[in-house]
């Protein structure tokens, strides 16, 4: 059983981890409370079943497109949505859930509320000390490590990400350095949602594709994010794998409470935020905006 | 200008008068989902053969079925659904309803049908409460009928004969005296007494039950739970699923390696669109259904084969139960004479309906008569991407069971 758990939650500690990254970025960095995150990757996703299902193009050219198109429409929402609200952490908050609600309707009308399957990327599987793991989810594990290091580089390594970094700590004072707050508060929403079209594209294909398979995994990035701690990357790998392995512990050692697992996972991002505030990793901001 | 007033009132009664030869019927459903999508085209079948043969005669007088189509809303929103309703009575002023899917908003929506006195005729809801009111109270209740599914009692038995096919091609193929089942229902109200049966009969079924694993309804993943069913050694699981649950079990088993099958009740499994949904993974999920192409009654096939030529796909049970709800009404009034609710009832209570799905006969609460000769329910398995139906075997043109080879 030991094996199990620690196979199991460390793989889909990755899936956590994938989704978790874009939305650590633009809201435990950038501080932009952007709820439709996952909305985003919802998008992805259905633009890659289409793609992938109807037009026969491939999983390399249909995953460029879907991340390219959901990226774009992403800028494009900044500019009309998020921008004119932008100073207003709970205006920007409601106008997201309403993208979230409207993108939700859209794809209901269009696709109804049946469930979508998107063939894995790689079929098959490995066994790793006797536990049936499938290709795709050791590819999100891939994909996700690959992402982690690229966010960080970009944040820490360039001067983009100076740039996010000094907005997300004082957005005031970095206007008055000369910086363009806004065209960089776009550029994180696009690295974000691109992020999450990664996602969509490479995790989707475990799950089901549905108009509301964004709600799921809101709240739990939320609790991830939250549990790492706000700003803190590294924080969201941890948190997310902390996620992974509760749930794994909950469906081995109490299988008639399997479905308590999320809830778990929320008891213990309580417990951890009341122990230590700031999260895991978090870094405390002098003064919130 | 007498001529413009002559004109306008021979139109208003002209409208009155078409009017009056139109029984409407409310449709509900979720429209946006597969559920409502069936019960429409159901309806919209029954509809245009009854019309085509010259409608319902009432006392001697033709009557054409005029059809509202109400979206409930009912997957998302319980109000959404007592709202149409209410809307269909009040407004649109219809004479009968007919559909529902999602057992806590029927519930609700039984409640409106009967404060408006309108007979319902449910299509898609198990819950064993709709029933049971009508011993609680039978004359608020007694226009609640139910032409689809068999209720839950009922469905228990039928999961568990079509778990027995299982267990016996295991016993004859692979020498086993006690297959192993681990047990996965989703956490639901209408889940726990199946489980509760299943735990107490299994043993005696000669079933080694190894566990019990309960994911929600809507979970995404199901990794883990089929990880610990690996280690458990089962070689059947048994579900007890109607949310997309069904559709992560079913693909994640196949991804998995899992070498067990699953058999019981997953609502998803047993639509058209679950091959596809599990992206070709699910190969052995067998499922409790109610129609498929074979000889249920001498109206079955001619039905299916006209729904897949009409609407592409097969029919799921909310299209046949509304199909025959549409007929099965339009024998009654013609029976009674009458669209009134109140003559109606006694005659439904005591018609005999040879269905598509069955031969439908009401008992006391207004539930289908479960058994051979009237309703049993229907066994499907998915053998590489096809449906196959495999039970009850007394019907003609079931299929062998399938187990992997070890």
């Amino acid at each position: 059983m030991l094996q199990d758990i620690l196979v199991t939650g460390l793989v889909n500690g990755g899936v956590y981890a994938l989704l978790a990254i874009g939305f650590s970025l633009i809201f435990g960095v950038a501080r932009i409370v952007n709820i439709a995150h996952t909305a985003f990757y919802m998008l992805a996703a259905y633009c890659f079943y289409v793609l992938l299902t109807k037009t026969g193009l491939g999983f390399l050219l249909s995953g460029l497109i879907s991340i390219t198109a959901v990226t774009l429409l992403s800028v494009i929402c900044y500019r009309l949505v998020i921008e004119p609200v932008r100073e207003h952490d709970a205006a920007v908050l409601i106008a997201t859930i309403a993208l979230a609600l409207v993108f939700q309707e859209l794809m209901l009308f269009v696709f109804g509320g049946n469930y979508l399957g998107i063939p894995s990327t790689l079929e098959g599987a490995v066994i790793i000390l006797g536990v049936s793991i499938p290709y795709q989810r050791l590819l999100i594990l891939v994909v996700a490590a690959v992402m982690l290091l690229a966010v960080w580089f970009v944040l820490y390594r360039t001067r983009l990400g100076l740039a996010i970094r000094a907005t997300a700590n004082d957005l005031e004072v970095a206007n008055l350095m000369g910086m363009n707050v806004n065209r960089i508060a776009m550029a994180t929403v696009a690295i974000s949602v691109a992020l999450a079209s990664v996602a969509g594209v490479v995790v989707a294909p475990v799950y089901v594709v549905d108009p509301f398979m964004w709600l799921a995994p809101l709240v739990t990035m939320l609790a991830i994010v939250v549990l790492g701690g706000l700003g803190s990357l590294k924080g969201s790998l941890i948190g997310a794998l902390i996620i992974g392995y509760v749930e794994a512990i909950t469906v081995f050692a109490v299988p008639a409470g399997a479905y308590l697992k999320g809830a778990v996972a929320l008891l213990i991002m309580v417990i951890v935020l009341l122990a230590r505030p700031e999260g895991l990793f978090g870094v405390v901001f002098e003064e919130e905006r | 200008m007498l001529r413009s007033i002559i004109a306008v009132a021979a139109l208003a009664l002209a409208a009155f008068g078409v009017q009056a030869q139109t029984i409407k019927i409310a449709i509900l459903g979720p429209m946006a989902f597969v559920q409502g999508e069936n019960h429409w085209a159901g309806a919209e079948m029954a509809r245009d053969e009854i019309n085509k043969a010259g409608g319902i005669n009432v006392g001697g007088r033709r009557m054409q079925i005029e059809l509202i189509r109400a979206d409930t809303n009912e997957i998302q929103s319980v109000p959404d659904a007592t709202n149409a309703v209410e809307r269909v009575v009040t407004r649109d002023k219809v004479d009968f309803i007919i559909g529902g899917f999602r057992s806590e908003a029927v519930l609700a929506m039984q409640e409106v049908a009967a404060d408006h006195k309108k007979l319902f005729l449910g299509a898609g809801a198990a819950h064993p409460l709709l029933g049971v009111r009508l011993d609680q109270n039978y004359d608020r209740y007694k226009y609640w009928f139910r032409v689809t599914p068999l209720h839950v009692g009922d469905l228990v038995k039928a999961s568990f004969a079509v778990l027995g096919v299982a267990a016996e091609r295991f016993r004859k193929d692979q020498k086993m005296a006690m297959p192993k089942v681990a047990i996965i229902a989703e956490k639901a109200i209408w889940t726990e007494g199946i489980v509760k049966a299943a735990q107490a009969n299994f043993p005696k079924m000669k079933l080694e039950v190894v566990g019990l694993w309960q994911p929600s309804a809507v979970a995404t993943d199901a990794t883990a739970e089929i990880a610990a069913i690996k280690r458990a050694g089962a070689n059947i699981v048994f579900t007890v699923l109607s949310g997309p649950v069904g559709i992560v079990v079913g693909r994640q088993m196949g991804e998995q390696q899992l070498p067990a099958i699953a058999v019981g009740i997953n609502v998803e499994a047993q639509k058209d669109e679950f091959w596809q949904a599990a992206a070709g993974k699910a190969n052995y999920v067998a499922t409790l259904d109610t129609v498929s192409d074979v000889e249920m009654t001498p109206k079955t096939i001619p039905f299916y084969k006209a729904f897949r030529e009409r609407f592409k796909k097969a029919p799921t049970y909310n299209a046949s139960g509304t199909y025959d709800a549409l007929h099965l009404l339009k024998e009654v009034i013609e029976k009674a004479g009458s669209t009134e609710a109140d003559k109606l009832i006694p005659i439904m209570e005591k018609t005999v309906f040879t269905g598509v799905a069955g031969v439908i006969e009401f008992d006391k609460r207004h539930d289908l008569i479960f058994g051979p000769g009237r309703v049993t329910g229907l066994g499907v398995q998915w053998q590489d991407g096809k449906k196959v139906p495999f039970w009850p075997p007394q019907v003609k043109g079931m299929q062998p069971f399938k187990i992997p080879a070890r």
